[in-house]
């Protein structure tokens, strides 16, 4: 697959042609301009960035305030900050409040690799997943990204976008649309269906291809949007297919398997079924590919993790 | 427009409205409510531009109320400038109404969900910064409890105010020197408030927070100085006006009985008696 450019890099370029589109588009950000690749965007449109400095919950509350007054807003933040550090901003000021902001979590789950567990953000679909009027949304790729950003800036409700920070693969789609809410149908398949979001999804398809060799089809789904689920298309994955296999760059406490897991169970349909992410147990040193490839999560592993789920009766 | 023993008479009026509400709904935050509710007075009837009318304008000031678990004197006052019809509050607390424990939006005129404490400081300096990106006269003003001041966000908020020259941000720091567990001074000490907003870039000005015509004195002149977020910090009594309830911790919420309520009320009503 040919590799693009980083998701993050995409969200800026996408920012900055919003805000030439709207004087009401703010960024705000907690010294995290330059991570969050915006130093463009503050050259180009110096009057719309607001910095607050090293204080996320500030980043938070402000982004609300100025939500308050009709601004369009997205507070960005690496990710492991923002939904922690200002998680009681999040749910009182944004998501109890209606303040349709957009909270930008960068630099997610294990992208800063060997910075350790200070710096991932394996938490964040979880917590956010339990409160109630916000959108989760991790986008696979460039073009999911885009869609993603522009998505966000019409939402009425808060969004949180996250985004990793190496460079993605055009995912090939047999759906050319994108709808917040609506799992994008990257390869279709009849014997298994991989559910991943954000940048598990490319390795999902690496696995899918590996097993076509060998006469295995299987189904590739971007679950961009984590919450609300798409309920419709993991029910027709799970009826078609009858093996799942959510794949997460996430704990597999609370996250997008353990969602899947509970509509399919509180539904009763009946599939063979398996979690891949990240165990509830100290996080593994290294940079995002080894962590990957010591949870399972690359083409090779995934391609096995099906296997066994095919073998089994 | 209220003269100063107009102001008076509505204080006491407010605090009689708000014993009978926390006395009919059964809970409430009856000390705290009482330090600010001359704050809120002043506020409602003489500075903020607001009103039923306007609450939903770009240009009309703001309030945001940090220290939420006041909800009730919140709720006394709005009711009283027509925001909502006052029998609205007979729901307060019940089930499926708007009218809680602490301030949401739900309620016409409530600006932002608020109960957790220091959240108030950002969220007002987010408005007042909009403001002045989109050169509006609006006024935001926001009231803080002291204890809530030990709340780190606040100091990361108060830190952007300055940084912006947020001049139409106006913090009230309702400054009784009781929080739940007793004093402020005790439970970590807070002293000196002003020296430490003066550093952080706020023009302070210190008032009688239960002093109707000191708060009109000093929340007329905002900003205190050209450039720099004000800071008003109003020395108040919590339980103010109740004898036995002033400066008593265990007051911070609770329930006056029947008997503690006549009490109450008939000092209320001397109190009345003395200012008509
Ligand atoms: C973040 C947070 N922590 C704790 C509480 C519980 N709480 C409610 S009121 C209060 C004491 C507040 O004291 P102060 O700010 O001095 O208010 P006042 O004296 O005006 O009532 C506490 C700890 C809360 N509402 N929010
Ligand atoms: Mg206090």
């Amino acid at each position: 697959m040919e590799i693009a450019k980083a998701n993050l890099e995409v969200f800026a370029a996408t920012l900055l042609e919003l805000a030439r589109q709207d004087s009401d588009l703010l960024v705000v950000t907690s010294d995290s301009r330059g991570s969050a690749k915006l130093a463009s965007f503050a050259k180009a449109a110096p009057g719309q960035i607001v910095e607050v400095g090293i204080a996320e919950q500030n980043l938070v509350g402000v982004a609300a305030g100025l939500a308050a007054a009709g601004k369009n807003v997205f507070a960005v933040s690496p990710a492991c900050f923002l939904t922690a550090r200002s998680l009681e901003q999040i749910k009182n000021d944004l998501c109890y409040s209606d303040r349709p902001v957009t909270a930008v979590g960068i630099s997610s789950g294990v992208s800063y690799g060997a910075l350790g567990t200070t710096h991932h953000s394996l938490h964040d679909y979880a917590v956010l997943r339990a409160i109630h009027n916000i959108v989760i949304v991790a986008p696979a790729d460039n073009f999911e990204t885009r869609e993603a950003v522009q998505a966000a800036a019409r939402s009425t409700k808060p969004v949180y976008l996250r985004f990793g920070k190496k460079p993605m693969p055009h995912l090939p789609r047999v759906d050319s649309g994108f709808e917040l809410g609506k799992a994008s149908l990257i390869r279709e398949g009849i014997d298994l269906t991989f559910l991943a979001c954000g940048e598990t999804v490319a390795p999902a398809y690496e696995a899918a291809e590996l097993l076509a060799r060998e006469g295995i089809h299987c189904r590739v789904l971007s679950v961009h949007t984590i919450k609300p689920l798409d309920q419709a298309a993991i029910w027709q994955a799970a009826t078609e297919t009858g093996r799942l296999i959510t794949v997460e760059e996430h704990s597999v406490n609370g996250g997008l398997g353990e969602a899947c897991a509970s509509l399919l169970l509180q539904e009763g349909i009946p599939c063979r079924f398996k979690i891949v992410g990240f165990p509830d147990d100290h996080t593994v040193t290294g940079n995002q590919e080894e962590i990957f490839r010591h949870y399972g999560i690359d083409g090779t592993r995934l391609a096995m993790t099906a296997r066994q789920l095919s073998e089994k009766q | 427009m209220l003269t100063e023993s107009d102001l008076q008479r509505k204080s006491v009026q407010y605090r009689k409205e708000l014993l009978r509400l926390i006395k009919g709904c059964g809970s409430g935050h009856t000390g705290g409510d009482l330090s600010c509710l001359d704050i809120l007075n002043v506020l409602y009837n003489r500075i903020l531009r607001v009103s039923p009318e306007t609450c939903k304008s770009p240009d009309r000031d703001y309030y945001i109320q940090s220290k939420g678990h006041c909800a009730e004197a919140l709720f006394v006052v709005l009711a009283d400038k027509g925001f909502f019809p006052k029998k609205d509050l007979e729901t307060l607390n019940r089930y499926g109404s708007h009218y809680i424990g602490h301030p949401t939006r739900g309620v016409n005129g409530v600006e932002q969900n608020t109960g957790a404490l220091g959240h108030g400081l950002a969220v007002a300096g987010g408005i007042a910064l909009a403001g002045k990106m989109d050169r509006k006269d609006y006024r935001v003003f926001t009231l803080l409890g002291d204890g809530e001041l030990a709340e780190g966000s606040n100091w990361e908020a108060a830190m952007m105010a300055a940084h912006y020259r947020l001049d139409n941000l106006v913090a009230i720091v309702d400054r009784n020197g009781l929080q739940i567990t007793g004093s402020t001074e005790d439970v970590c000490q807070l002293a000196p408030l002003d020296e430490k907003f003066e550093a952080f870039g706020f023009a302070v000005q210190r008032c009688n927070g239960n002093d109707v015509g000191e708060l009109v004195r000093a929340l007329d002149t905002v900003p205190f100085r050209p450039g720099k977020p004000s800071l008003v910090l109003a020395k108040t009594r919590k339980g103010k006006g109740i004898s036995f309830m002033e400066n008593v911790a265990k007051w911070h919420h609770g329930v006056p009985n029947d008997d503690e309520f006549s009490r109450a009320m008939a000092e209320l009503e001397a109190a009345e008696a003395a200012l008509a």
